[in-house]
């Protein structure tokens, strides 16, 4: 393979991102090693177990891919913003709608939830830390470096381009030659694997490390739905694994499981990637729904309403979630009574999101609400997810669906679904959990700027694709002719995008703003909240909790202060055990990305040979016998006694 | 690890670390059901679209299989006893039954590697159709699970050696342990529903 | 330290015994017997189903420990979900025009 085949060349907007990608990488080593921060990194972050510092890299990578997708979705707006365009070509077209639906649900909404649940959930729960903490780094790092392999494709090798569902047969070789699609099998494998383990992870930490007293109808409910999510984490991705094993054999092993001329089946693969997607959905929208639970709870300043039937129905929906992936697919020609049937169990799923939908309006009622920026964003999440539940309902019908299905209406519906459940709901929980993570408040004043540009673009952005929809253009079209009618619905849509970035653009503004200005004096409480995380210093001591609270109801701190109960003894310390640091996270990450890297290019020998590194990084994990080691009750006190005044 | 010893439970549950890993374990078992389960449903799909290539009957040879059923049965039997020997607190024993456990694995693979061979010269490539796709796929992933088992447990007989048995090696077994019998009930259905099924429909 | 000696292991051994004459029963079944296809494979199905059961209680002990309950429920729910996706995508894949045959 010549050099030029290697890197992808004759786009001068890739040639430009060459560029920017090799000068901003230089410059990073430059700065690090300017500032002699080396150490810091690789002790400080690199290497840790800690929950709260591993959530923190999920989240700042998420906003990275936020960055990348978004400026995909853009240029795709641009490019139809106009009739008869030729900002970007069919090929790139098809590049940039591929690499923007994967890496927003696999590597921006994935890691921005599981990051907010790592830094969140140990804490709500009273724990000192995850089960499994070096499982968890490596979690981290197998999606980080998946990440980074998945969006190197589009200068080195070429970025997939089947779309982020990759159906057969045009995801085989025959019709997408060059190693593009195996950047999507082999990224989205080792992603996979760190979600499952993350999945593991947290179902055993919220089963067996809640605080004394916490019994399953006391658990937060972000707790619950986190809990629920890691169900179908486990539930589901083993599927995906499967099926993208099956596409990397048929891509570089030459099998067959998905060419009809040699027995295969494409719909096999359809079939596959919706056992897994449809509860994918639900992976990435549950603990959103438990997000704005606790943020309308706190404030509106009462319990959240109907807390019972919300646990039902969380539980209710990973049910169903498993019983409706044929939805995605009426129209592969299945027979009347499996329609039917999807179509059904589909339209059940919105009776307990209904459920759902009806408890926070009802927690709402009668509240003493304070609008603050996390509070925005959840009342602005009824009614936008409202609107993508209701369409989706009408996508549920199977006869209507070969009406609406593969057309624009569809794209407008699950973005309605996404941007409001995910996005808003990272933006409700950075808002919330920020000062939790860095010991101060994003500013409220800027952040105004945030919510109001942010939810004002996304409706004018996506609101016009409905009716572009059920006009009739398809989606994944890179262009049109003039006279379809669209051209004033698709220019506005494209001014709606510009807004949303600008949206965007405010929150980076507000981040750094915040750092430099915003007052560090913020108590521990500063929302006056419910839960557990708030009962500990913030930021959030090393250790979590000096001592593990016990809790007697559902929102335990508010019960804690209403009764005088959040001081702590000197006589309660004891020291406190805390997991070692361990290089063989990052490194077994780093050794998977590279075996990746090579199997992409089918470069089997080297493949192989550096699979040794896997097997190091397996060996050493196995003979290490680290037992961690222990805060002495000394540090303990000092570090209380600077933040509460109350230890006696 | 603080250790909480108490007389009558064994030592892989005594702390709670250990507890957590065992249940861990148990539910990445639930997440190998749904894996194994996806390739069955697969296999089902396209056993019968041979494309002109070699049926299952044509190229399964029963005694070699029951051979192959007898040996990873036996292996889970003296896991077992491996695991029992532990309990008792026997070093010996369960260094002794782990690598008879481990020299049926071996036992098993041979057997296996040889039936693929066979298959390959009567013409069934994992190239050669959907069927042998996906039939190659679901042994070769049982397979591979056995000897990234075999390497596994190996590993834990040299920290067993220079340990002994301790509530952290304690546990390691009993985790492997579960793996392997576990690799068991996937055969049996691998042999229910591939060979007998294969040679009698 | 255990003090408790744990005597001969029957448990492991009855479940061993049954275990061969299960399987040795199935190929019985399948190949000695003149019953339709279709009994023959509920037969040897059910038989595996009891093999399964035998390895999880008599030799995994799934309702051992703090968490037997939750075991069981795991491997519930995980039989569950292969269930729904062996009948699901057979049904799914093999009605109406989809079908390949
Ligand atoms: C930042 C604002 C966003 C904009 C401007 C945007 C825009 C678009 C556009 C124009 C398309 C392609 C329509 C077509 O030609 O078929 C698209 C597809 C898609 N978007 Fe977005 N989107 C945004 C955010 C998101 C988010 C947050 C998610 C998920 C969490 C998401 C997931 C997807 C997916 C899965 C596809 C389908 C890709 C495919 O067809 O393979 N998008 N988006
Ligand atoms: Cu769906």
């Amino acid at each position: 393979m010549s050099l030029d085949e290697f890197f992808v060349t004759g786009d001068p907007l890739i040639l430009a991102s060459q560029i920017a990608i090799g000068l901003t990488m230089i410059g990073l080593i430059a700065l690090v090693t300017y500032l002699k921060r080396w150490k810091w990194l690789w002790s400080e972050w690199f290497t840790t177990v800690d929950h709260k510092k591993i959530g923190i890299m999920y989240i700042l990578a998420g906003v990275l891919m936020f960055f990348r997708g978004g400026v995909d979705g853009l240029m795709m707006k641009a490019q139809t913003s106009r009739p008869n365009l030729e900002f970007l070509d069919a090929q790139h077209y098809d590049e940039i709608f591929t690499t923007h639906g994967v890496i927003m649900i696999l590597f921006m909404a994935m890691p921005m939830l599981i990051g907010i649940m790592n830094v969140v959930i140990p804490l709500q729960i009273g724990a000192r830390d995850v089960a499994f903490p070096k499982l968890n780094a490596l979690s981290f790092w197998l999606f980080f470096v998946a990440a980074m392999l998945f969006n190197v494709s589009f200068v080195i090798g070429g970025s997939p381009d089947a779309g982020w569902t990759s159906y057969f047969p045009l995801a085989g070789k025959e019709f997408t030659p060059g190693v593009g699609n195996n950047y999507y099998a082999i990224a989205l494998q080792i992603a996979g694997i760190g979600t499952l383990a993350t999945g593991i992870n947290f179902i055993v930490t919220i089963v067996k490390m809640r605080a004394p007293g916490m019994t399953w109808m006391k658990m937060p409910m972000f707790t619950w739905t986190s809990l629920v999510t890691s169900i179908i984490i486990v539930a589901a991705f083993p599927i995906f694994t499967v099926a993208l094993a099956y596409m990397t054999l048929d891509r570089l092993f030459g099998t067959h499981f998905f060419t009809v001329a040699a027995g295969g089946d494409p719909m096999l693969w359809l079939n596959l990637f919706w056992l897994w997607g449809h509860p994918e959905v639900y992976i990435v929208v549950l603990p959103a729904f438990g997000m704005f639970s606790e943020v309308i709870a706190t404030f509106a300043r009462k319990n959240l309403y109907g807390y019972k039937s919300m646990v039902f129905s969380v539980v209710g929906i990973a049910f169903l979630s498993m019983l409706v992936w044929v939805h995605h697919f009426y129209t592969m020609g299945n027979s009347a009574s499996v329609n039917t049937v999807f179509s059904l169990t589909t339209m059940m799923i919105a009776i307990p999101t209904g459920v759902k939908i009806f408890n926070w309006l009802f927690t709402l009622r009668k509240g003493r609400i304070e609008f603050s920026n996390a509070m925005l964003w959840s009342l602005a999440f009824i009614p936008c997810f409202t609107i993508g539940g209701v369409t989706g309902v009408m996508l549920a019908m199977a006869a209507a669906d070969y009406q609406y299905h593969n057309t624009m209406f569809l794209v407008a519906h699950f973005h309605y679904v996404l941007i409001p459940g995910v996005v808003f709901a990272v933006f409700a929980g950075l808002y919330y959990w920020w000062p939790k993570m860095f010991g101060f408040k994003l500013s409220e004043k800027i952040g105004k700027w945030h919510f109001w540009l942010f939810v004002i673009g996304f409706n004018l952005t996506f609101m016009p694709m409905f009716f572009v929809g059920l006009d009739g253009m398809s989606r994944r079209m890179y262009t049109y002719s003039e006279g379809l009618g669209w051209e004033g619905w698709l220019g506005f849509s494209a001014v709606g995008s510009i807004v949303m970035a600008a949206g965007f653009a405010a929150l980076c503004y507000n981040i750094y703003w915040s750092f430099r200005y915003a007052p560090r004096d913020i108590g521990n409480d500063p929302w006056n909240a419910r839960t557990l995380e708030w009962a500990t210093a913030t930021p959030a001591p090393h250790y979590n909790f000096a001592k593990i609270p016990e809790v007697t109801r559902l929102d335990p701190y508010w019960d804690m202060k209403k009764k005088g109960e959040t001081g702590l003894k000197k006589s309660d310390l004891k020291p406190v055990h805390m997991p070692s640091n361990s290089w063989t996270p990052i490194f077994l990450g780093v050794a998977f990305g590279v075996v990746g890297f090579f199997l992409v290019f089918e470069w089997f020998t080297l493949a192989i040979i550096s699979s040794i590194g896997i097997i190091i990084g397996l060996v050493a994990n196995s003979f290490d016998y680290d037992e961690g080691y222990h805060i002495p009750v000394e540090e303990l006190e000092e570090e209380e006694r600077a933040w509460r005044g109350d230890l006696k | 690890m603080t250790a909480h010893t108490s007389a009558n439970v064994p030592l892989e549950y005594q702390t709670n670390q250990n507890q957590m890993n065992i249940l861990g374990f148990w539910i990445f078992l639930g997440a190998e059901i749904v894996l194994f389960s996806t390739l069955f449903a697969s296999y089902f799909v396209l056993e019968h679209n041979t494309a002109g290539g070699p049926v299952g009957h044509e190229i399964f040879i029963l005694k070699d299989v029951l051979i192959e059923t007898f040996l990873l049965l036996t292996s889970s039997f003296t896991c077992g006893l491996a695991i029992h020997a532990m309990r008792n607190n026997s070093k010996n024993g369960l260094m002794f039954w782990t690598i008879i456990t481990l020299l049926f694995g071996l036992g098993f693979l041979y057997m296996e590697i040889n039936e693929f061979i066979h298959y390959i010269h009567e013409g069934a490539t994992i190239q050669t159709s959907g069927f042998t796709a996906a039939f190659f796929t679901l042994l070769g992933t049982h397979g591979a699970h056995v000897s990234f088992g075999i390497v596994w447990i190996a590993l834990l007989l040299i920290q067993l050696a220079k340990r002994g048995i301790t509530q952290v090696t304690a546990r390691k077994f009993f985790i492997a342990s579960l793996y392997w019998h576990f690799l068991d009930v996937v055969w049996i259905f691998i042999f229910t529903f591939v060979y007998l099924k294969g040679m009698v429909m | 330290m255990t003090t408790v000696k744990h005597g001969f292991p029957w448990n492991h051994l009855i479940g061993f015994v049954l275990s061969i004459l299960l399987t040795l029963f199935a190929v019985f079944i399948a190949f000695e017997t003149d019953f339709s296809k279709t009994v023959i494979m509920w037969v040897i199905g059910t038989l595996a189903i009891f093999q399964a059961l035998i390895q999880l209680f008599m030799f995994m002990h799934i309702t051992e420990g703090k968490e037997g309950m939750l075991n069981v429920i795991n491997i519930i729910y995980s039989i569950f979900l292969a269930l729904v996706i062996v009948f699901g995508s057979i049904w799914v894949l093999t009605s109406g025009h989809s079908a390949i045959h």
